[in-house]
């Protein structure tokens, strides 16, 4: 068994980990290090429900070994709410807008719509309008909601991010 | 679905890396770029390698550069940092129209740009940009560097010239001048599934005659095709609804696309012919707005 000794920085704490080099991302968020709000669903890049934010951007948990994130800065939904509890204003605008049922596939969603929110923060040109938001969002599938209040709370999720504190 | 057992290196260099391919008894040896095709081929078990030699840690694959009217991506640039690239829009803009094509921000943050190539699905759109515009794969192996034009390098469906034991470094086409559009169309599904059918064209313009025309169609073979006869039907033309049908009609009858679930053979003949017809007029339009 193949193994390999990795830092990583989760959710703003440094921690330096033995994993084995076909671990997932994905399996070594939620089985060694127990966070395990990153959801699996497909296992092969399809459904994004394990998507987080490495280096800044958006990325599939489930197609990257976790050997690669050497080095690298993953946040996951668990480090979005502040330490009170308080929710991240994406989580907020999707709770408000009851963006979830069964709450599969929300991890994924709520991590794209916040590197989305980024994007915007930073300047960069991201979806406005609905038809839009619809399609950036077609990489996460969700098998409860229809959508509409998915893209309703991605909607109030990019109206308010503005530059502003987040 | 989780990955086999596999040993694993990450080499900082493109020799290192090549060494490692090339060992005597390396046995079943497999490169990792982006991993968006990899990892699940991995976790499917369609792929059991018996070591992975992981090239994203090797920043000379990395960047992209234009000069003396050519364009060198290398082949570990990311799809969308290409996507965003002034360079890229300017110089190979068939490659930035196709680019918001591939799978989701998600899967493009991290896929590579010679990944898509050297893995060469026939729906794939980047294959395609390669075919259409002649582009030339730049591979390193043990006995050196050599160049693969595009239409020798796409052997068949999901093969490659690429030896076992070399690494695609980089993609170059020339610079696109001046007179010259590009259009990107697809019908897919949804957006980010994989093509029924693509097409990718890029026209340049002598006053209002074709000087050329250049067609590339994903999904309907094998391979990427090239539209020949109907590249020649346009060339020293004005283009107008005439010619767009001719040059479409030309394309069509030479393609002898499969059925399957996602479209009939017929179906996806009838959608090469409008994508066709719709690729080019915008290209010639765009062609027409840059002189
Ligand atoms: C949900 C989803 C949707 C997608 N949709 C699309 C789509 O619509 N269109 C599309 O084109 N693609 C799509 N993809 C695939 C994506 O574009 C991949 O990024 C691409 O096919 C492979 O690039 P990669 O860098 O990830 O390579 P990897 O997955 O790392 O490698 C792919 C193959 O190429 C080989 N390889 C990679 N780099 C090199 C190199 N430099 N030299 C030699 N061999 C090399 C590997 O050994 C492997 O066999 C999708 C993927 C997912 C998960
Ligand atoms: S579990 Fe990663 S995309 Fe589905
Ligand atoms: S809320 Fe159940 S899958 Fe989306």
């Amino acid at each position: 068994m193949s193994t390999r000794e990795i830092t990583v920085t989760v959710n703003g704490r440094k921690r330096t980990v033995h994993v084995e080099v076909r671990r997932t991302l994905a399996d070594f968020l939620r089985e060694d290090l127990g966070l395990t709000a990153t959801h699996l669903g497909c296992e092969h890049g399809v459904c994004g429900a394990c998507t987080v934010v490495v280096d800044g951007q958006t990325e599939r948990s489930c197609t990257q070994l976790a050997v690669q994130a050497d080095g690298r800065e993953i946040t996951t939904v668990e480090g979005l709410a502040a330490a009170d509890g308080t929710l991240h204003p994406v989580q907020q605008a999707l709770r408000d807008n009851h963006s979830f049922q069964c709450g599969f596939c929300t991890p994924g969603f709520v991590m794209s719509i916040y590197g989305m929110c980024e994007e915007k923060k930073a300047g960069r040109p991201v979806p406005c309008s609905r038809e839009e938001i619809r399609e950036e969002l077609s990489g996460n599938i969700c098998r409860c909601t229809g959508y509409q209040s998915i893209v309703d709370g991605a909607e109030a999720a990019l109206a308010g991010a503005d530059g502003g504190d987040s | 679905m989780k990955p086999p057992v596999f040993e694993y290196v990450s080499p900082a260099t493109l020799d290192d890396a090549i060494a490692a391919l090339s060992a005597p008894d390396a046995g079943d040896v497999k490169v990792l770029a982006g991993g968006q095709s990899f990892v699940p081929l991995l976790s499917l078990r369609l792929a059991q390698p018996s070591l992975v030699v992981d090239i994203n840690r090797i920043d000379e694959l990395a960047s992209i550069t234009e000069e003396a009217g050519v364009l060198t991506i290398g082949s570990l640039v990311r799809q969308r940092q290409a996507e965003h690239s002034d360079v890229v829009k300017k110089a190979c803009p068939l490659m930035a129209e196709a680019l918001p094509f591939i799978g989701h921000t998600a899967i493009r943050n991290r896929g590579t740009i010679g990944g898509s190539i050297a893995h060469a699905d026939p729906a794939a759109e980047l294959p395609t940009v390669a075919a259409c515009l002649d582009a030339e794969l730049v591979a390193r192996g043990p006995g050196g560097e050599r160049t693969i034009p595009a239409a020798e390098f796409f052997t068949g469906f999901f093969t490659t010239a690429l030896a076992e034991d070399e690494i695609l470094t980089a993609v170059r086409v020339r610079s696109a001048g001046p007179g010259t559009g590009a259009a990107y169309e697809e019908v897919a599904r949804r957006h980010g599934d994989f093509a029924m059918v693509g097409v990718g064209a890029q026209v340049r313009l002598d006053g209002d005659v074709v000087a050329e025309a250049r067609i590339a169609l994903s999904g309907v073979d094998i391979a990427p095709v090239r539209a020949s006869r109907a590249e020649a039907a346009l060339a020293g033309r004005t283009v107008d609804d005439s010619i767009l049908e001719e040059a479409a009609q030309a394309a069509v009858a030479d393609l002898s696309p499969s059925s399957d679930l996602h479209g009939s053979a017929a179906y996806r003949k009838h959608v090469a012919g409008v994508l066709i017809r719709k690729t080019v007029a915008t290209a010639a339009a765009r062609a027409r707005e840059n002189r």
